[in-house]
């Protein structure tokens, strides 16, 4: 697919979506610059080294982890579900919900059931699947995708809200942000109290102990595994890290790099169902384990670091390219430099062949990475095999027959010397009409040279 | 073939990895878990617990004994309703015994209605952190789940001696929590969202107003 250009010139076009998105990724940037500052967390780069280690060491020896995962949930009493592709995951839901007479699960914010599209699939059945995160409730309503990974809907004001509400839930406009919060409150305090299944993700998975961890702020990720009695959780086979206490590390980067917060309101571990003597929690427990592209991003060295992510977002506040085109047209839900190093590694590089090349490489996202993912690395290396891939297709033929042509002239001097002197004279227009106009719009061209080399030592040749 | 083999098969192909095979440390190495443990005096802990909690947007008390407690929380309960949890330290505080405050839950069903409909959940603690004020809560026959999360306003009597530095003292000190408990939760500040606009608002889902009492003596 090529870039979508009439989307993203619309999103450039727009001042109030632009201002929107600067503010926001503004906030987002200052935020974190106050928590990991040399004076706030001295050994913020320490950690940094100390999280790519952890991750480097999990993901290549991966099926070490997640065996040693799997037996630890089930000590605890859970199950571990593992599931190809999302249409795995959301059978295995709804034969579950069948067989308990669930007709409503609750759910918190998890970017891997967005990534396989689970509500969508659960609704085909009618299984009503009710997103609890405020963001994620209002984009539900709205029937929009996250713009974010950690603010779903950034893009969206207190007028938009008001509108989706009034729309989807039948209330009077209301356009105080603390109102429209209270609406959203007291709506899905109702889903959690009568929702038979809860439905979360995971932000690691914790080998050694069996557990999950969940961050969070606003609580809708505690009641939805707390309060109904079947609790399921979805997550990527790369969130496993080894110990509980390599939490010290990764806690005390993501909720930074994220809101700019040292610890996020909620962090829960949780391991299996209630115990015996506990008075509430689910009776059941469920790990659902998504491989869907995620063993294809192994075997290369350079680009596995992609499934270091821990999702904080920071890479999409800090790039130029993301605060300009906004997440939605990145192709997938994963937007921004992580999405741009991720999608063509699950959908194939022949499929979105701009992705890679929409990046100036700065570094930015490198640079503000807490796992120290080296993104510009990796988009090289996709740049690369997206070139090849189309060199091997054949599929840019006038590619191939200007280059063709260009070595038949270079080879035939006559002729070479002709167009060059001929080039000199009609070089200067073309920026101004053709097809490399809107290249040249944004580059400046060097003058050629008012004589070429051959005139030049033509006229210096001793006349012997 | 299951899904789990096919999984394990293709992540085994793409690290040439066998079956079984014990991690290896020489390419990718796993250093011991880094925690970090501030050395400060820990008479200090619950000045720097409080500064943290009310930055956060908590309102704190410090009391002498068990018995200044419930005078400190007297006037938050005024014509209020509430749910306490059955930890031993809340009833040698009298907490327990007060004629707004339903304790004693057992049945989960019902303890789930009675935070449904409470003003106030109270629970004690079984750690706090100072670096970032937060209480850490295990699930046990002691403290259940719903008692911090379902009412609008949590409050927590936390004993002095509970107070650890960090995060990392923590984990120092339970290696892994879910030997223990089904739930561990780390509670830093009142339940909040910014997904509107960036507006920081409070009390989105759990508790928008948590108090904390710092008891020195137990």
């Amino acid at each position: 697919m090529n870039a979508p250009e009439a989307d993203i010139q619309q999103a450039i076009d727009d001042p109030r979506l632009q201002l929107a998105i600067y503010t926001a990724t503004g906030r987002l940037i200052d935020h974190r610059a106050n928590v990991v500052s040399a004076e706030a967390l001295p050994h913020y780069q320490d950690l940094r080294s100390e999280a790519h280690a952890i991750k480097k060491h999990t993901i290549e020896n991966l099926d070490y982890y997640l065996e040693q995962l799997e037996s630890n949930v089930i000590a605890h009493g859970g199950k571990v579900v593992y599931c190809r592709t999302g249409q795995e995951a959301a059978d295995f839901v709804l034969d579950l919900a069948k067989k308990r007479g669930v007709h409503m699960l609750v759910k918190s914010k998890s970017m891997t059931s967005e990534e396989i599209h689970f509500n969508e699939r659960l609704e085909e059945h009618q299984l009503e699947a009710v997103e609890t995160d405020l963001g994620e409730y209002i984009l539900q309503l709205a029937h929009q995708r996250p713009y974010h990974i950690v603010a779903p809907a950034l893009h969206l004001t207190r007028y938009d809200v008001a509108d989706v509400f009034t729309k989807e839930l039948g209330v009077e406009n209301e356009v105080v942000i603390e109102k429209q919060t209270k609406i959203a409150r007291n709506v899905l305090r109702r889903k959690f109290l009568d929702a038979g299944i809860g439905v979360s993700g995971a932000n690691f998975l914790i080998a050694d102990s069996g557990a999950i961890v969940v961050v969070e702020n606003e609580g809708n990720a505690r009641l939805s595994t707390s309060v109904p009695k079947i609790h399921i959780a979805i997550a990527g086979i790369e969130k496993a890290i080894p110990r509980a206490q390599d939490l010290a590390v990764f806690l005390n980067l993501l909720g930074r790099s994220a809101t700019g917060q040292p610890l996020t309101v909620y962090t829960s571990f949780l391991s299996g169902p209630r115990r015996e003597n506990e008075i509430d929690g689910p009776d059941e427990f469920y790990l659902l384990l998504l491989d869907n592209g995620r063993t294809k991003l192994l075997a290369d060295p350079v680009k596995r670091q992609s499934l270091y992510c821990i999702r904080c977002g920071a890479c999409l506040n800090h790039c130029p390219v993301y605060r300009k085109i906004g997440g939605h047209n990145y192709p997938w839900v994963y937007s921004g430099p992580i999405g741009a190093i991720i999608t063509p590694q699950f959908h194939g590089v022949t499929s979105d062949t701009w992705l890679p090349f929409a990046s100036s490489l700065c570094g930015a996202c490198a640079e503000v990475c807490p796992v120290k993912i080296e993104i510009p690395k990796v988009l090289l290396k996709l740049r690369e095999e997206v070139t090849e891939a189309r060199r091997k297709s054949d599929s840019d033929g006038l590619e191939r027959f200007a280059f063709q042509l260009f070595a038949w002239i270079a080879t035939h001097p006559k002729i070479y010397l002709l167009l060059a002197s001929l080039g000199s004279i009609f070089f200067p227009l073309t920026p101004k009409i053709g097809p490399l106009k809107k290249w040249a719009s944004q580059r400046t061209l060097p003058e050629p040279a008012k004589q070429s080399f051959h005139q030049w030592w033509a006229a210096r040749r001793p006349k012997s | 073939m299951t899904a789990r083999d096919q999984i394990f098969g293709d992540i085994r192909k793409a690290l040439k990895r066998a079956a079984g095979e014990p991690p290896l440390f020489e390419v990718a190495p796993l250093a011991a878990p880094a925690l970090r443990i501030p050395q400060m005096d820990r008479n200090l802990y619950a000045d720097l617990f409080v500064q943290k909690f009310e930055s956060l947007g908590g309102t704190s008390f410090r009391v002498r004994n068990t018995s200044a407690v419930v005078p400190a929380i007297a006037e938050l309960l005024v014509q209020k309703h509430a749910v306490a949890s059955n930890s031993p330290f809340l009833r040698k505080c009298g907490v327990t015994g007060l004629v707004q405050v339903h304790a004693g839950f057992t049945d989960r069903d019902q303890l789930k209605e009675a935070c449904a409909a409470a003003d106030i959940g109270i629970t004690s603690v079984d750690y706090a952190l100072a670096a970032t004020g937060s209480f850490v809560m295990l699930s046990s026959p002691n403290e259940a789940r719903l008692i911090s999360l379902l009412p609008p306003a949590h409050i927590a009597i936390v004993p002095r001696s509970r107070l650890l530095a960090n995060l990392d003292e923590l984990l120092s000190i339970l290696p892994r929590p879910a030997d223990q408990t089904s739930s561990m939760v780390l509670i830093t500040g009142p339940s909040r969202t910014a997904d509107i606009e960036q507006i920081l608002v409070r009390g989105v889902h759990g508790p928008g107003e948590i108090y904390a009492v710092v008891v020195d003596e137990e």
